[in-house]
């Protein structure tokens, strides 16, 4: 076994975002290490109140998680509200209120030591630090701890006069934060708007020529335009292809799986088969309650496997086949039952209990694998309105985790029965979701994580240094049952 | 289409044909941010097609003389070079209308308001999107750099010998500046456009309108100019390759083994500066690269292409138990599919993020397999789809490209370890219904 698959190379600044793999003997289980760079990257917001920073720094995050690189946001705001247990009104932010000013700057600190925790001791890549940072001198200061602590800085500004979009944003954010809970809208929106005006005298935008050094995006008006100035390495060249393609139009995203399939019925996982006669039931309702929805302009995406397509043709409009909605590859166990995964890989079933994210079928893929090829998806979902996806169980995990905020370890067990549809709309910070249920029965794909960690071995399959293995990779205690067959 | 062969397109980028404009004073890159984002989109399956208004203009005029042709005030110049445009924008219509073209590149200064109005009125009447890429770059370095590379060796400045070519030149683009109206976020505030600062340091970009300029302002930004090459070679020889067996996970035959310790003494004799490399998540390219000693980083992006039901056969175990896939395949290599596993269509998608990071790179090694480096070539050499499959790429050699000028430098380096030859060329006799012996006609030799 060459000796690297066990040790991580090392690299120099600028590397790129790829999958650095160690592996077992078998291509079973995977660990995985997404390599970014070896400096951490923190990420600046700048702008004034309600221009959507927090919205920004959130959904960043998001993606970046999503994609596989540690992120956290620190908002200052929220250590503000710690501190300040009662927000009285906007005369805390005057510029000439001292104590507020000495308040805000611990805070400010405060954040920026959690950053550095964060970065060095908890395995963070990537922090977003999200405030106003609308001075010069304040961005310098924020400069000089990065440089300390060898983090790249990456700006991003929203700058916005649009008095539409901001009032939108006080009501959809603003009216139901702490500090306005006993307000009233009206009295809200006024003490909001004044305390916009303690940061207008003093604000500095991001300048193309005074601050031609540092390494930002500015986004102007919601989109319309950007000025990005010094990508420096992948990964904000990523970030700032992201920043592009996000809009805040209101839209729908629809996401359901294909109408159950004969493999379904027959509980045999993967494979190529058509629906069963409950699955093209659904289909029909599916067109109907699409009509019914009335939605505008709704652009259709299927995978390019039959249970999809033929779910698609009963909707009798245009739509779209993505081979990256296609579902996870089981390598070698496509079309078995579980009973059967059990009877002739027992190991690479209790491995795939392990760890569900990262396992790999032996010459298949891994949910790692799926969300990396989803994220072309992703891209274009953000870039679009109304869009109904109608995929598979493991595809449509992965895209619900990233709308839904999951963890790598949740992902595999999140919920997506059959014949459900779910219904994303995006409001405030994160997502609202209806589940739709379409009243026609269906198998239940859904299988839950095994309390204990315990695979049967016939005798003849003992391996004692696999078992080793296993227990090294595994954070759970292992439970080896010994059958005679 | 549910099965094998055929493939509808992932992404309907738009029913709408785009335009793209250069804009910009001579030697800014124009025409190679021109090509280069032909050859990309072509690459990615959008048919697109560059009219370098330049070119018309030595069409018409045999003999350039000298920048005076250029001069504001030479009435005769400037009809030709606006006929020259109109000429070239009635190409576009005809590529975009009735040849299927998708996108259009029009490469010429554009550098006035009027010029770009009048371009802005022929795509309305026709129903396209237009798409500005201005390059802004006032660095005398780059501009001198950039008047050795391609300048000198025009067919204007054939006959001049080089200090008479970069006078002309500078004068030439003397003409151009006291007219020149940059693209403005304000007075060009409804114009969908990047315009590209010193070279990639700064970017403005205003009303991206949908994917396929979204996806060209990314890969805009993505590139660079610094001089560096790539490698592009295969694992060696493996144990399926000795047998004829294609696809698999095997590891390195003896001579593979010698070919990595070959490449590793090769690489560290060329002494590259910060040199990447990268490997697929395959047994055979792992070994390959451990030989190298050096970090590398795998990419299952990079895995070879899964010839499904196929996998691990030799060709005339294909010919015998699917007859009619192996038939198919040889009409169309480019798109067909192996039932379960891919085609090269769906390699160049997959392989889209690879490409992406090799722009934004140096020096990069990439130790890969024969279908995925016909890709990569393919790319790199601005292949079509038809020739792609049929790249050669045999064992046991190295292929340095360095991008020279408008395209790119190939070196075949072989590092002298024989091989098996993995490469079947296209038979005469594609017919469903031809024999075995037809089949197998150009299958190479192996144990």
């Amino acid at each position: 076994m060459p000796s690297s698959w066990n040790s991580f190379p090392k690299y120099k600044e600028g590397g790129s975002l790829s999958a650095l793999l160690s592996s077992s003997p078998t291509s079973g289980v995977m660990l995985v290490k997404i390599c970014m760079t070896n400096c951490p990257t923190l990420i600046v917001t700048v702008g004034l109140p309600a221009r959507g920073k927090t919205y920004i720094s959130k959904k960043l995050t998001r993606y970046l998680n999503w994609i596989g690189v540690p992120t956290k946001e620190f908002n200052v705001g929220q250590y503000r509200r710690k501190c300040v247990k009662t927000y009285k009104s906007f005369e805390f932010f005057r510029p000439d209120n001292e104590e507020g000013l000495k308040i805000r700057r611990q805070c400010a600190l405060a954040a920026l030591g959690d950053v550095q925790r964060y970065l060095r001791d908890e395995g963070g890549q990537v922090a977003v630090f999200d405030a106003t940072n609308t001075t010069r001198e304040r961005r310098g200061t924020i400069m000089s701890f990065a440089q300390q602590n060898g983090y790249k800085v990456f700006f991003v500004e929203s700058v916005c006069e649009d008095p539409d979009v901001i009032a939108e944003n006080i009501v959809q954010v603003k009216l139901s934060s702490p500090d306005y809970i006993h307000c009233d809208t009206d009295k809200a929106v006024e003490d909001f708007m004044k305390r916009i005006k303690c940061y207008e005298n003093s604000y500095e935008p991001l300048d193309e020529i005074l601050d031609g050094g540092l390494s930002f995006i500015k986004i102007m008006d919601v989109g319309r335009r950007y000025l990005v100035n010094r990508v420096q390495d992948h990964i904000q060249s990523r970030i700032v292809y992201y920043l592009m393609n996000i809009h805040i139009t209101p839209r729908s995203i629809y996401l359901c799986r294909h109408g159950e399939s004969d493999l379904n019925v027959k509980g045999r996982i993967g494979g190529d088969s058509g629906l069963s006669v409950r699955g093209k039931e659904f289909a029909e309702c599916l067109g109907k309650f699409i009509r019914d929805q009335s939605i505008n302009e709704l652009k259709v995406w299927t995978s390019q496997m039959k249970r999809t397509i033929q779910t698609a043709e009963a909707l009798s409009v245009p739509y779209e086949q993505w081979k990256a909605l296609n579902e996870i590859d089981a390598g070698v166990c496509e079309e078995m039952t579980y009973e059967e995964i059990q009877e002739n890989y027992p190991l690479e079933f209790a491995l795939r209990d392990q760890d569900k994210y990262r396992y790999r079928y032996p010459k298949g893929e891994s949910y790692e694998d799926l969300v990396q090829r989803l994220e072309p998806v992703i891209m274009e979902l953000e870039r679009q309105e109304n869009v109904l996806v109608i995929c598979h169980q493991a595809v449509m995990r992965c895209l619900l985790a990233y709308f839904l905020d999951k963890p790598a370890e949740e992902l595999p067990y999140l919920k997506c029965p059959l014949h459900t549809v779910l219904k994303l709309t995006p409001v405030a910070y994160g997502c609202k979701i209806e589940y739709i249920s379409l009243n026609v029965e269906a198998v239940d794909t859904h299988r839950a994580k095994p309390e204990v960690g315990t695979f049967r071995v016939s005798s003849g399959m003992l391996n004692l240094s696999w078992c080793l293995q296993i227990k090294k990779m595994s954070s759970r205690p292992l439970v080896v049952d010994l059958c005679h067959y």
